[in-house]
């Protein structure tokens, strides 16, 4: 494992800025979750450090070696993609043994044996070993993908929305899996998603990118309770963050132009009048969608709530989170 | 729009049995939800309703007609598929019209007409747009108005949202929703996405290899699963399940878990052996006084809440708790279950015995 610098690293496509001058540490061990919507270089910062991509400016380097020169294989990193691929018309211990029979890696026969036994146990497919790689299900073939990522103990794991492809029930399975194979290997991980929920319950570390920037970096009890912006404050919670005009609520410092509330900033029972829009009952919990003097939020209540459409509750802010125009936001 | 009865619907290819004997009514205006895993049968049930596919045997009665053998064309019914086919060459207010013009509506009424859906779908400004340079969204949005601009008697969907990323996905959902509260129209809708299914529903269909595993409206399913396979689908994450022996009788209002009594609502059957004893992440609190004690292996962070996982001497169980509560893994925690909202099953049948509370959404007790 390995630590992974970027600094001041500007990535052009044309006349578009894809990565805007990136200062990025990837610590020792970390589980780093890149977070941002479609376009703001997510997968353009994995490839600058795979070495897929060459950057126009600024250096990375890994492991304190600046690897800018180096060639992908150089670099020892392994990329796990969206897409799983396999090839189909070999067994599932043929996929896994591959990237060790490279003829750069040269592994002995019975190092490869062991190692691809290893992998196996840890992706919980040592049952699967014989199979071709068409009879596994999804999920098996992406736990396949990400072994043969795991056999070769490269520097640092690359992962580009690995789970993306995969339907809810196994994406919450392999997300659990992901957080304790980085646990059991201690491996460093730098992780692309535009998935909150894998963000928040995996990484030690999001970086939050807006525009080929990261906007901000930290733990995502950080980034959820202490967000820069309303940008970032958008990013992660659901139901969504709700915003208006801290006109709304008088005695606010002058500065603040939008009051965030979460649903914990929201204390039902006294304050102004809100019309309730909608009770939406998800299971575990219930949004209601509310109407304060023109303005649409939505919050959680009781599950088994007797609100319906059309009632009116009592709501107030409570230690909300405040902005100033520029969405930066006020301590 | 119209009300479907679906009667012991089957479909067989070759020998294998897809659907093996629906029987539900969706009601005039429902927003119908068809839910399970991949190949329970589903997406052939939804092809049957629209008459893409013909049944093996069973009734199918839309708006009164039985319809079951005849072909789609007679069956007014609009489909959206998972992935919108429009026609790239046509702008967007030509590929809404289509239906109508192929239908030999006057162009005033099919101008008309395309306008009032464009108003609905809140697209008017990119009407005379090409449909190559469109969003994901607006696509989408194209297609539905080309599948509701026909006013058909119900619109079949097929996992509508399923190529979209989360985020867009959310928002679109909520779009289809207000779309149909403002329409009205019956609509049967096809996902294996139990939040997609439990927030826009109104109804609930459950399958599970080609079998109705539970029927019914989304938060008397959440709260009172028919079958294991139901209380495992339903819910992120699922329902815990401890694994006990012992007996139930229809007298019980507790049971014996390891040396601690888990009060459990009152209990209408009779079952001994392997039971199970279902409970929410939700409905577990962390006590010290409890006397069931389990060790905390991990938490997660989500925000407002946190899914803390502990290991107890029947299993591994999930918890949600407020995030502000301080837990350190590989502490022993008391584990409090919600006595009102527990649920027990026959672990042999994988259904649930039959409760005070649950008798009324179950209702053969």
């Amino acid at each position: 494992m390995a630590e992974v610098q970027l600094t001041g690293v500007t990535k052009k496509f044309g006349k578009t800025l894809a990565i805007n001058a990136m200062d990025l540490h990837v610590p020792h061990g970390a589980f780093v979750v890149l977070l941002g919507p479609t376009g703001a270089g997510k997968t353009t910062t994995l490839r600058l450090i795979a070495g897929l991509e060459e950057p126009d400016a600024g250096d990375i380097s890994i492991d304190g070696r600046s690897v800018n020169r180096e060639t992908p294989a150089q670099r020892d990193v392994a990329m796990v993609f969206q897409q799983y691929s396999l090839y189909p018309h070999m067994s599932v211990r043929d996929n896994l043994s591959f990237p060790l029979r490279s003829p750069i890696l040269k592994t002995p026969e019975d190092e490869i044996k062991r190692k691809v036994q290893e992998v196996a146990e840890v992706l919980h497919i040592p049952h699967k070993l014989d199979n071709k790689a068409t009879e596994l299900s999804g999920g098996e073939m992406q736990r396949v993908s990400i072994g043969r990522a795991l056999v070769r103990d490269p520097a640092i794991y690359l992962m580009d929305e690995p789970l993306s492809s995969l339907d809810a029930k196994l994406r919450a399975d392999l997300r659990v899996e992901l957080k304790r194979i980085h646990s059991e290997i201690g491996a460093t991980l730098l992780y692309v998603t535009h998935d909150q929920i894998e963000a928040m319950t995996m990484a030690t570390h999001v970086g939050v990118l807006d525009e080929g920037q990261i906007v901000q970096f930290g733990t995502p009890r950080d980034i959820y309770e202490n967000p820069v912006s309303l940008y970032v404050a958008g990013r992660l919670g659901l139901p969504r963050i709700n915003t208006l005009p801290a006109s709304l609520f008088p005695g606010l410092p002058n500065e603040a132009v939008t009051v965030g509330l979460r649903p914990e900033h929201i204390h039902q029972g006294d304050g102004r009048d809100a019309t309730v829009n909608r009770v939406e009952h998800l299971g575990d919990q219930t949004r209601l969608h509310l109407n304060l003097e023109g303005h649409e939020l939505i919050t959680l209540t009781d599950v088994h709530t007797t609100l319906t459409e059309g009632d009116t509750i009592k709501i107030k802010p409570e230690n909300p989170l405040l902005f100033d125009g520029s969405g930066a936001r006020l301590a | 729009m119209a009300e479907i009865v679906i009667k012991n619907l089957r479909k067989d290819f070759g020998s294998f049995n897809a659907v093996k004997s629906s029987t539900f009514t969706i009601e005039d205006g429902e927003f119908f939800m068809l839910l399970g895993p991949s190949g329970c049968g589903k997406t052939t049930t939804l092809r049957m309703i629209a008459g893409l596919e013909l049944p093996t045997s069973g009734e199918i009665h839309i708006d009164g007609e039985e319809v079951s053998q005849k072909p789609a064309s007679q069956r007014d019914i609009a489909m959206v598929f998972q992935m919108f086919a429009l026609y790239p060459h046509l702008n967007v207010r030509k590929n809404i019209s289509y239906p109508l013009v192929s239908q030999g509506w006057p162009r005033q009424r099919v101008k008309q007409k395309v306008e009032e859906i464009a108003q609905i779908l809140d697209i008017t400004d990119i009407l005379d747009r090409p449909v190559g340079g469109l969003s994901g969204g607006d696509r989408q949005r194209v297609a539905l108005g080309r599948a509701i601009v026909r006013d058909p008697k119900a619109f079949m969907m097929d996992e509508p949202l399923g190529a979209l990323d989360a985020e867009f996905r959310e928002r679109m959902a909520e779009e289809l929703r207000g779309l149909h509260d403002r329409m009205n129209a019956t609509t049967v809708y096809v996902t294996h996405d139990q939040l997609e299914a439990m927030q826009m529903g109104d109804k609930i269909v459950v399958m599970n290899h080609g079998v109705i595993e539970q029927f019914g409206v989304p938060q008397d399913i959440y709260d009172w699963p028919a079958t294991l396979f139901v209380a495992e689908f339903i819910g992120s994450p699922p329902m815990n399940f401890l694994r006990f022996g012992g007996d139930v009788t229809p007298k019980s209002k507790s049971i014996k878990l390891g040396e601690a009594t888990v009060k459990v609502p009152h209990q209408h059957a009779a079952a001994s052996g392997d039971l199970v004893l279902g409970v929410r992440p939700e409905h577990v609190s962390i006590s010290d006084k409890a006397k069931y004690r389990g060790q905390v292996l991990a938490s997660e962070y989500l925000g407002t809440t946190q899914i803390i996982t502990i290991e107890t001497q029947h299993g591994e169980i999930k918890v949600r708790a407020p995030s502000a509560q301080a837990v350190r893994d590989g502490e022993q925690v008391g584990l409090e279950f919600d006595a009102r909202t527990l649920s027990l099953f026959d672990a042999s049948t994988g259904q649930a015995l039959i409760s005070e509370a649950n008798k009324g959404v179950l209702g053969h007790g």
